[in-house]
């Protein structure tokens, strides 16, 4: 286990006056964000808002046109080690001839050249991530066939391999049932105590998260706003984010945010989406 | 204006009764090759639309060893070629792979073919005629049966025009408005097959991809709109077609002499010619940015 | 039969050995090819070759040469452009391209015809020396190409995203496996014919893909049903005059359905996954 100790006012994450500029439009705009050790953090926004394109900068595969990014006190780059990244899903065609554990053992060296050289060391590592994400039990199976929660946990498995001190998941409830989601937040949270790591969970819909997350990064249209759920689900703050009226209700324990009265998005549901959960994922 | 005539068209070129059958025959294809071809671009199946070309040459060099027109053979190995893939699934790469095979074993079936009909026939050219495409010497009925075909399959193309479309960008959404998507596949791999059978008839089954695919992507670059993209498809089509046949008949003149260039090389030029040009202008922008997940998920 | 020159003509011994290496090779880079599912390219590739090879023979050159320049150059033009348009369409474009000047090639040539079929579908007195030396050599970079890039590229198969924030360079990766596709094409060409080499590539990787769904397992079967596959055409091919890629074809077609049927039985008719039982805990 690496042992870099961070103090507690000491950020992980820092990105001062960023801009993003891609083609014509403007993709983020003037974004200052820090993050700090072992926090959760829900990253929530509507599609196109700049959510994928924040995740690639901290991950060092893009270079804002301004301003400056810090991961772990030094310059984001490509590679990092102590950030493990967790992919929204995996396209394999049902008979591909990978394991659950193929999978997750790529998490530790898939990025090295040449054929793995099987070793002790290695399976017992593997098996001892897929204990921790609960995911011991389809570790043989197929991984083309399993659901969208038990590959997710396998995702997560394969960026925890590396002992990061940072995990960015990027809409990882998105194709999953109510009850999945659920599942994959708490399982999580839990890792992200139990092994001190940060986490940055990118979502539609905050509200699975709402018990977890320490602080929320709210991303409307380039514009972005962080603080506690509290502080930032309100009218004025989401009003000045997205440049036009906006109001925050309080339904049955949920948060939803609506375009206000009498402006461009009058009535238009603005952040949360229903899942249509017919589709019977289940974990 | 007699002297430009002269110097773009070789002599005999109006007069002769096979150009203006290849000139027909070219232009109808290529035009129903368009529109079907912008379908086979969005719905992704450029694959299946290749390999409906090399069915059909399987079952061209059985019926040329039956004695039978090649055009059947075309016909019907890529007619049932065409229902056996769809029935074969649904996911995409299963489909890919299990098309592949079926394609594999028809080609084996094609090179036993091809071997009896050189062994036995004696007509060494069978081969390249049926690969490459024979359209100056096509028999005056397959004209007709070709353009009956192909007004059936424009006619076909506007029934199901909106539902094709609809569940050719969004199946979820089509089926949910009650489009039956199973029986509008199934009717739009036939059409393609049928399509796609009567460009190997004439260019060859190793290139009446080119028709298919290279006018359609061309015009995609063009625009978006489908009603524009379908009709730039058919106009690149033809042009490619016509000034094809016209290089490859000219081509007799030019030396070493009495050796033409095949048509299915300057149609296959041409359209490659086209793609690149409309490529080069660039001026549509991109469909979302870069960083959005459906180009990360398509890249 | 052992006679009959099946093992002593001259050519049959170079059959026998680039035959073996061609199934050997074609195992492992199918593996891949299945994996990423790109049947298409693996289609396209040797048909390009193909071209190549008839423009060797005009210009009165090695036709293996043209082979390999046309495969690995259309596999690179695809790899280059194939990320900003819909892949397959650029897989079609480069393989009209190279058939386009193929046809030219062969109408200028004369007396081709016959080595155009052989080049085709496959005929055992195809293979010279130097040929076999030639495949050889070129096979076993393949190979090394394969091994090294293993890792890398399994990974990004798996998923671009994970790679790329791996800091794996996907791009080049990417553009490396089509190279060591083209040269494999190219290889295979001569021996089973530029219109059955694809089968050869996918075929006993995706029968082997029914069968089990450990990577190591399945490349050894694939290996395994390749050269089954590869012998017995040989030995038929010998024997009836017929073409090599006929038999190839088809025993190919016969495995997949086979291994398609027995997998499907396996799995208890039906397309879920059976999960290990977990050690006493009650789920």
């Amino acid at each position: 286990m690496r042992s870099i100790a961070f103090k507690e006012d000491n950020p992980i994450l820092s990105l001062q006056d960023i801009w993003v500029r891609l083609g014509e439009r403007c993709v983020l705009k003037n974004v200052n964000i820090q993050a700090y050790p072992g926090e959760f953090i829900g990253l929530i926004g509507a599609n196109g808002a700049g959510k994928s394109t924040l995740l690639r900068v901290i991950l060092g595969l893009l270079s804002p046109s301004q301003g400056s990014v810090h991961v772990f006190g030094r310059p984001a780059r490509k590679g990092d080690r102590l950030i493990g990244y967790v992919p929204q899903k995996v396209f394999l065609d049902p008979n591909t001839p990978l394991r659950g554990r193929d999978l997750v053992a790529l998490g530790l060296d898939g990025h090295r050249w040449g054929i793995p050289l099987p070793g002790k060391q290695r399976q017992k590592r593997v098996d001892e991530i897929l204990e921790a994400v609960d995911a011991g039990r389809y570790a043989d199976s197929p991984v083309g066939r399993l659901s969208g929660g038990e590959q997710q946990r396998l995702l997560i498995a394969q960026a925890l391999l590396t002992d990061p001190q940072l995990l960015l998941l990027d809409e990882p409830l998105s194709n999953l049932d109510i009850k999945s989601a659920y599942e994959v937040v708490r399982l999580v949270s839990r890792i992200g105590h139990e092994r001190g790591v940060a986490v940055i969970l990118v979502a539609h819909d905050m509200n699975p998260l709402l018990q977890v997350m320490d602080r929320v990064l709210y991303l409307a249209d380039g514009n972005a706003a962080m603080g506690r759920v509290e502080d930032i689900f309100r009218n004025d703050v989401l009003t000045k984010l997205y440049g036009y009226a906006v109001e925050v209700l309080h339904v049955n324990g949920r948060i939803l945010v609506v375009g206000g009265r009498d402006s461009e998005a009058d009535g238009r549901l603005l952040s949360m989406e229903t899942h249509c959960c017919g589709a019977g994922d289940i974990a | 204006m007699s002297h430009l005539l002269a110097l773009l068209f070789a002599p005999g070129f109006f007069q002769s009764e096979e150009v203006m059958n290849a000139l027909l025959l070219g232009g109808v294809v290529a035009a129903i090759s368009g529109v079907i071809g912008v379908f086979v671009v969005i719905r992704g199946q450029a694959f299946a639309g290749h390999a409906m070309g090399d069915f059909g040459g399987a079952g061209a060099a059985g019926a040329f060893l039956a004695g039978i027109n090649t055009l059947w053979g075309f016909l019907a190995f890529g007619v049932l070629a065409a229902i056996g893939v769809e029935f074969l699934g649904n996911r995409a790469r299963e489909r890919d792979l299990a098309t592949g095979i079926i394609l594999a074993v028809a080609l084996g079936v094609e090179a036993l073919f091809l071997y009896f009909d050189t062994h036995f026939t004696g007509k060494v050219g069978a081969p390249m005629l049926i690969l490459f495409g024979s359209i100056f010497v096509v028999a005056p009925s397959t004209v007709s049966i070709v353009t009956g075909l192909t007004i059936a399959s424009a006619v076909t193309i506007c029934l199901i025009y909106r539902p094709l479309l609809l569940s050719s960008i969004d199946p979820e959404l089509a089926r949910a408005r009650g489009v039956p998507v199973r029986v509008i596949s199934l009717a739009f791999i036939i059409l393609l097959a049928v399509v796609v059978e009567e460009g190997s008839l004439i260019i060859g089954a190793l290139l009446s991809t080119a028709l298919l695919i290279g006018p359609a992507a061309a015009a995609l670059r063009l625009t978006h709109k489908m009603g524009w993209a379908v009709l730039w498809s058919v106009v690149l089509g033809i042009m490619a077609m016509w000034i094809g046949i016209v290089l490859a008949y000219d081509s007799f003149q030019w030396p070493p002499g009495g050796h033409g260039w095949p048509v299915s090389f300057f149609v296959s030029v041409l359209i490659l010619l086209f793609y690149f040009l409309v490529r080069l202008r660039g001026k549509l922008p991109k469909l979302g940015i870069t960083m959005s997940r459906r180009a990360m998920q398509d890249a | 039969m052992l006679n009959s020159g099946l093992f002593t003509e001259t050519f049959m011994v170079h059959a026998w050995i680039s035959g073996t290496m061609v199934a050997i090779l074609s195992a492992f880079v199918g593996f891949f090819v299945v994996i990423r599912g790109s049947a298409f390219v693996a289609h396209a590739l040797p048909k390009a070759g193909f071209a190549g090879a008839a423009g060797a023979v005009l210009l009165g050159v090695n036709p293996l040469y043209g082979l390999s320049l046309f495969a690995v150059g259309g596999a690179l033009l695809i790899g280059w452009i194939g990320k900003r348009e819909r892949n397959d369409v650029i897989t079609a474009l480069t393989l009209v391209a190279a058939l386009g000047t193929g046809a030219l090639f062969l109408a200028l040539t004369n007396g081709y015809a016959s080595g155009a079929y052989a080049l085709l579908f496959g005929q055992i007195v195809g293979v010279s020396a130097p040929q076999v030396a030639d495949t050889a050599v070129l096979g076993f970079v393949c190979l090394l190409g394969i091994a090294f890039l293993y890792r890398p590229l399994l990974l990004a198969s798996i998923s671009q995203e994970i790679a790329q924030s791996r800091g794996v360079p996907v791009r080049l990766v990417e553009m490396a496996f089509l190279v060591v596709v083209g040269l494999a094409a190219a290889i295979t060409v001569p021996v089973v014919g530029a219109l059955l080499c694809f089968s050869l590539l996918i075929g006993p990787t995706a029968a082997s893909s029914y069968l089990t769904c450990h990577p190591g397992k399945a490349l050894v079967l694939a290996l395994l049903f390749s050269l089954v596959t590869v012998w017995t055409s040989l030995v038929l091919a010998f024997f009836s005059g017929w073409p090599i890629g006929f038999f190839v074809s088809i025993i190919v077609g016969l495995l997949y359905i086979c291994s398609r049927a027995v997998g499907f039985r396996y799995s208890g008719g039906n397309r879920l996954v059976r999960h290990r039982e977990p050690a006493g805990a009650v789920r």
